[in-house]
């Protein structure tokens, strides 16, 4: 992507954990509750209120661990990490420093060439999340506690990125696994999930970084690779103009497509961490671990070897097919019903997620059952309707969902592959077009276009079409 | 092990706190002789002691993820030091950087 320099990236992610209530209280998590609503004394950091961890978060927190084949450390602590910032009550965020539930793991991604490259999960820890401030308004800053004290994970990458495509990458894999185990919402929008991006930059083939900046205020995927290009662009024009980059955090603006260096929050990031003396170290024996990993789905990586592999698909299709879990196994129940894998997989992808994205419904809200598309499919496999009167009936399917052979026989779409009666209206409708016929066999093939499209309109689209070519082919070059 | 004047006056100033001349000087005395003594806590062998990250040996009690009582907001809003809607306020905290 450049010629001398490259990125060195390194991503933070928060993913809200779908839990119902809050890490430490009872409080509802549920996002858009009018302000200041899901709160109590616990979360509003009122004076002689304890903690009490939520049993859910620490098995979430560890089911993602497990999927990233990390290390979980069955003795966790809590910490405090101390700042002055109104979004917390406290005047503390209860976060995890040494001793995270989770260590040394790893999410694989592809690279360009096609090969393999797994980045480096540094650890996962548990934590509360802030409340929302909103500054917008006159000239106050107003804060809404609900979300005060929401459990989150962070995950934090080694620096191991290379480019902003692969830190997209990275995040769209991360995403896809945290769907799987049903941990988070994912929803950028509604901030369960969050990205900040570190980056520095230094000669290809250097040890050396320069200075790293850290980018916040990413609210989608495609914005921190924007802002990762944008901010490594800058760190080399600073540089190559022999000026220093300062160490800063920096705000993308995705409207202006820019970064902006954030005021306000400066001086405090000497966070004077220490174990949390409210809570107690959190145990978590083997025996439960072991059960965690039971509970495990298949993960999205297997998933997709697998489909390569069981139903010979391409790579394309098969990230496509397992792109949620319930897409994957409509796509595996049709399979049941056909062994035309490949044409199933065709029908998924164009038509299927095609009806899907225009009536906005997921996969669960599909009118068709996997067996009738099964069905469907073998129709046209064995020649018993033509691929384009399948179409039809496809159609015909979204608003009764009826058993498809049942369909062809009602409306009588069977495909005509009955040789005499395709021999007597092919060799009528030569006869009707001498001068057609005459110049196809002075040599303008294309005019057998012509003639498909007059047995078609007779058929009303019924006709085998590879017999319809055939026929002409053979008729239209000896007739007189 | 020593810490100066600086660092104490840097410390007080992360957790809010305003000294004078005189408390400064206690300050850094004070603090000073603490590390001191943890200095001497230093001559024990702890080579095989794990490090205690709670004074009391217990294991941490989970909770259910059930759904229990939250307040009003005007339960909540009542000790704040100020309001508007149902929102606590604070000075502004951030300049928002419309262009």
């Amino acid at each position: 992507m450049h010629e001398i320099y490259e990125p060195v990236i390194g991503l933070e992610v928060h993913a809200q954990l779908s839990t119902k209530t809050k890490i430490f209280c009872a409080c509802s998590t549920k996002f858009g509750n009018p302000p200041n609503t899901n709160v109590c004394p616990v979360c509003l950091g009122h004076p002689g209120v304890l903690p009490v961890l939520n049993k859910k978060v620490v098995e979430y927190s560890i089911k993602m661990g497990l999927a990233v084949d990390a290390k979980i450390n069955s003795h966790s602590v809590f910490a405090r990490k101390n700042y002055f910032y109104p979004d917390l009550p406290k005047g503390y965020q209860i976060s995890q420093f040494e001793l995270p539930i989770c260590e040394n793991g790893k999410i694989d991604i592809t690279s360009q060439d096609g090969s393999i490259k797994s980045i480096g999960i540094k650890r996962i820890h548990m934590e509360e999340d802030a409340g929302k401030l909103i500054h917008e308004r006159d000239n106050e800053t107003f804060i809404d506690a609900n979300r005060c004290g929401v459990p989150l994970i962070e995950i934090v990458t080694e620096p191991d990125l290379r480019s902003p495509k692969e830190a997209y990458d990275y995040l769209t894999n991360l995403k896809l696994i945290l769907t799987y185990l049903d941990i988070c919402d994912v929803n950028m929008e509604e901030g369960s999930l969050r990205c900040d991006a570190n980056i520095s930059i230094r000669k290809k083939g250097d040890k050396k970084l320069y200075t790293r900046t850290e980018i916040k205020n990413l609210n989608s995927f495609r914005n921190v690779e924007k802002a990762l290009e944008f901010e490594f662009n800058r760190q080399i024009d600073l540089i190559e103009n022999g000026e220093d980059i300062v160490q800063q955090t920096l705000l993308w603006n995705a409207d202006l497509n820019e970064a902006t260096p954030m005021r306000g929050k400066e001086e405090a990031h000497d966070y004077r961490y220490f174990p949390e003396p409210d809570l107690v170290p959190a145990k978590i024996s083997n025996d439960r671990i072991d059960e965690i990993e039971k509970s495990l789905p298949e993960l999205p990586s297997l998933k997709f070897e697998r489909f390569i592999k069981n139903y010979s698909l391409s790579k394309y299709d098969a990230e496509i097919l397992i792109s949620s879990i319930e897409l994957a196994d409509y796509f595996e129940k049709v399979c049941k019903t056909t062994n035309e894998f490949k044409s199933a997989s065709n029908w998924m992808i164009s038509e299927v997620l095609k009806y899907l994205n225009e009536h906005k419904l997921d996969i669960t809200q599909f009118p068709i059952s996997p067996e009738h598309l099964g069905k469907l499919i073998n129709l046209i496999k064995d020649g018993t309707i033509s691929g384009k009167i399948g179409k039809d009936v496809f159609e015909f399917m979204f608003n009764s969902d009826e058993d498809p052979e049942k369909i062809v026989n009602e409306k009588g779409l069977l495909q005509i592959s009955d040789l005499s009666e395709l021999e007597v209206m092919i060799d009528s409708i030569i006869a009707k077009h001498p001068k057609d016929a005459e110049d196809y066999r002075n040599g303008n093939k294309k005019v057998i276009g012509f003639f498909v499209g007059q047995v078609m309109r007779e058929t009303n689209g019924k006709a085998n079409p590879q017999l319809v070519n055939k026929l002409l082919t053979e008729k239209l070059s000896r007739s007189i | 092990m020593s810490v100066t004047r600086n660092e104490i006056e840097y410390i007080a100033e992360l957790a809010r706190l305003k000294f004078s001349d005189d408390e400064l000087e206690s300050l850094t005395l004070d603090m000073n002789r603490i590390l001191d003594y943890m200095d001497k806590l230093n001559e024990l062998d702890t080579e095989n002691v794990e490090p205690l990250s709670h004074p009391l040996e217990l294991e941490n009690v989970f909770r259910e993820d059930k759904i229990g009582k939250s307040i009003s907001a005007e339960d909540a809003l009542k000790n704040s030091f100020s309001r508007s809607d149902k929102y606590f306020t604070v000075p502004k905290v951030i300049k928002v950087n419309s262009k």
